[in-house]
């Protein structure tokens, strides 16, 4: 009896985000478009010594959106980014939050603030999870995933295979971290951040800024839930390096291969893809290996941006929080630019997209790589209300 | 099309357990103590181990002694699932210890890079060289439904071949892990029932 789940489309619509840049999608693009980066140069010693470049929600713009809700608390500023992220998917879809309705929490670090303020129990990934989900009333488990920097992305791809094999009709994707100390110092440990906003791809990158952000998609396989702006999910995969736990491959095996796969189920070819959300942290090694992967995967020619430039690099949340942009890059038919890019500095050609190009966009792939040896790629393309 | 579970192996209350028989037993209460007399008696030859966090310790030596004692090659496609509690706390306050103190400040990289639970992913995978599909799940206990529903996913999906499910959980002294391989070829049953009566 074998049952040919590959044949049950899957569609992510509905995306929200929050980021110092806006606290909805329309108000990020907008920024976008006149240049106004989410990333600015900080004085916290809380954070660190000396000033530094990072993407931090101010306080008083999460607690005014946070107050427009109904929930009691108390929550975690990660947890009231969380919950404002999805205010429009509980409007629009608690009708189907039923058994057959899950939710994917997806985070690098969640609220690993808790341990400056020796809040241990809120450290726990489950905690919040199910905090979340509880205030917003969803019936199942919620499932958390921590997969490093490919989190977000990941999510999607975990929340289409459920569907798929029919352990839910739907899923809410959410994803979110923050700027901590913890990381920043670790990453500052490395001496990997950059002293101004990071510049992805570039000749003159000297590694990532942090930021912070929430993000959030509906997926789904009932189209009558579905707006015109909705996308289908066409292909995905996620293949690690198996070269090393904090650096990427050379080659850009583990990435090469999750495009390959994920436009192999896409059932589509390299020229097919119109655009390129990629990772891009401007480290050294990261946009090297990427242009590895890109030029082996016939993907040299495709407009491609990082989101870095402009968010900085937002860990677990990057991958969703990119996704929901670009798509509404999309809806608009315009290729978002990749903010920080100058002379090219990758040693194998890439199509860098500078500045805002308008082109006809019906597939976009969205790819991330993180420590662990991780990468995720998927597809997406435009869902057509005729299908 | 079903899938069924081949061996499985547990690490638990001092004692190592492979299909029901105890490999191993050490009474040794310290965490560490015990998971290096474990590593050094199925001799598992990976140096790397004693430069791990404890998460990526215990899941490195229960991967290995469960994969090491199968019958037959490793599928070049086996996905990695890995699930568990506390994340990668103990690495998690080692690095949160060296940044407290302005006057005492020296986070190291060293400790830095095991501060995500899916480094554990990475060790197994350069390990064996899997270049494959993982992913790191948090549940607050050991979810057998979840874990059943997405390793036939992964597998009825064509993502992957056979899939090594785990949970591997380890806060200080307190440790409990088990892991088990599935695919179409598993001889016992994979249901989420088999399962808790296999962890309990």
């Amino acid at each position: 009896m074998d049952q040919d789940f590959s044949n049950i489309s899957v569609y992510a619509t509905s995306g929200n985000c929050l980021s110092p840049a806006g606290s909805n999608v329309s108000e990020n693009l907008v920024a976008i478009d006149k240049g106004n980066l989410a990333i600015e140069k900080h004085s916290n010693s809380d954070l660190s010594e000396s000033p530094f470049y990072g993407a931090i929600i101010s306080e008083t713009v999460i607690e005014k959106e946070f107050s427009k809700l109904n929930y009691e608390g108390p929550f975690s500023k990660l947890e009231k980014m969380i919950l404002i992220v999805l205010n429009g998917i509980v409007t629009k879809y608690s009708h189907v939050f039923s058994k057959r309705c899950g939710i994917i929490f997806s985070t690098t670090k969640g609220n690993i603030d808790a341990l400056d303020n020796a809040e241990i129990e809120n450290y726990y990934l489950h905690n919040t999870a199910s905090k979340i989900s509880k205030a917003m009333d969803i019936k199942t488990q919620p499932i958390v995933l921590s997969n490093a920097c490919v989190s977000g992305i990941m999510a999607v791809s975990v929340a289409k295979r459920l569907i798929q094999t029919d352990k839910y009709d739907h899923i809410v994707v959410v994803g979110a971290d923050l700027f901590s100390k913890f990381v920043f110092s670790g990453f500052q440990s490395f001496q990997a951040v950059s002293p101004k906003p990071c510049k992805p791809y570039s000749k003159n990158r000297d590694g990532i800024t942090l930021g912070e952000a929430a993000a959030a998609m509906f997926v789904t396989k009932d189209k009558s839930l579905l707006t015109s702006n909705s996308y289908k999910i066409t292909g995905e995969s996620s293949i690690n390096d198996a070269n090393h736990i904090s650096g990427p491959s050379r080659t850009g095996e583990g990435l090469f291969q999750s495009v390959q796969k994920a436009i192999k189920e896409a059932g589509v070819k390299p020229k097919d893809i119109d655009m390129i959300s990629s990772h891009g942290t401007a480290t050294n090694y990261n946009d090297e290996m990427e242009a590895q992967a890109f030029s082996r995967a016939d993907l040299a020619q495709t407009p491609l941006f990082s989101l870095k430039g402009f968010f900085g690099h937002t860990l677990g949340a990057a991958g969703l929080l990119e996704t929901v942009i670009s798509l509404a890059s999309a809806d608009e038919n315009k290729i978002p630019p990749s903010f920080g890019f100058d002379e090219m500095g990758v040693t194998l050609p890439l199509n860098i997209s500078a500045q805002t190009q308008s082109k006809s966009i019906h597939t976009v792939l969205k790819t991330a790589s993180g420590f662990g040896g991780s990468n995720t790629a998927v597809i997406f393309q435009k869902f057509n209300t005729n299908e | 099309m079903n899938n069924g579970i081949h061996h499985y192996c547990r690490i638990s209350n001092g004692q190592v357990i492979l299909d029901d028989k105890v490999l191993f037993t050490n009474e040794e209460k310290n965490f560490d103590g015990f998971i290096k007399s474990v590593y050094k008696h199925f001799e598992i030859d990976y140096p790397k181990f004693y430069k791990m966090d404890p998460l990526c310790k215990l899941s490195i030596v229960i991967a290995s002694i469960l994969l090491d004692n199968s019958e037959g090659a490793i599928e070049d496609d086996m996905a990695l699932l890995l699930s568990n509690k506390s994340s990668c706390i103990d690495v998690d306050l080692k690095h949160q210890s060296t940044i407290e103190d302005k006057d005492d400040y020296y986070p190291s990289p060293a400790n830095f890079v095991y501060t995500l639970p899916n480094i554990a992913l990475g060790e197994i995978s350069i390990k064996y060289k899997l270049r494959s599909e993982n992913s790191f799940f948090i549940f607050e206990d050991f979810n057998p439904e979840f874990m059943v529903d997405y390793a036939n996913s992964l597998i009825h999906l064509n993502k992957a071949s056979s899939v090594l499910c785990a949970w591997v959980e380890v806060n200080k002294d307190n440790y409990n892990a088990f892991v088990y391989k599935v695919s179409p070829n598993g001889k016992t049953e994979h249901s989420k029932e088999h399962l808790k009566t296999l962890i309990e």
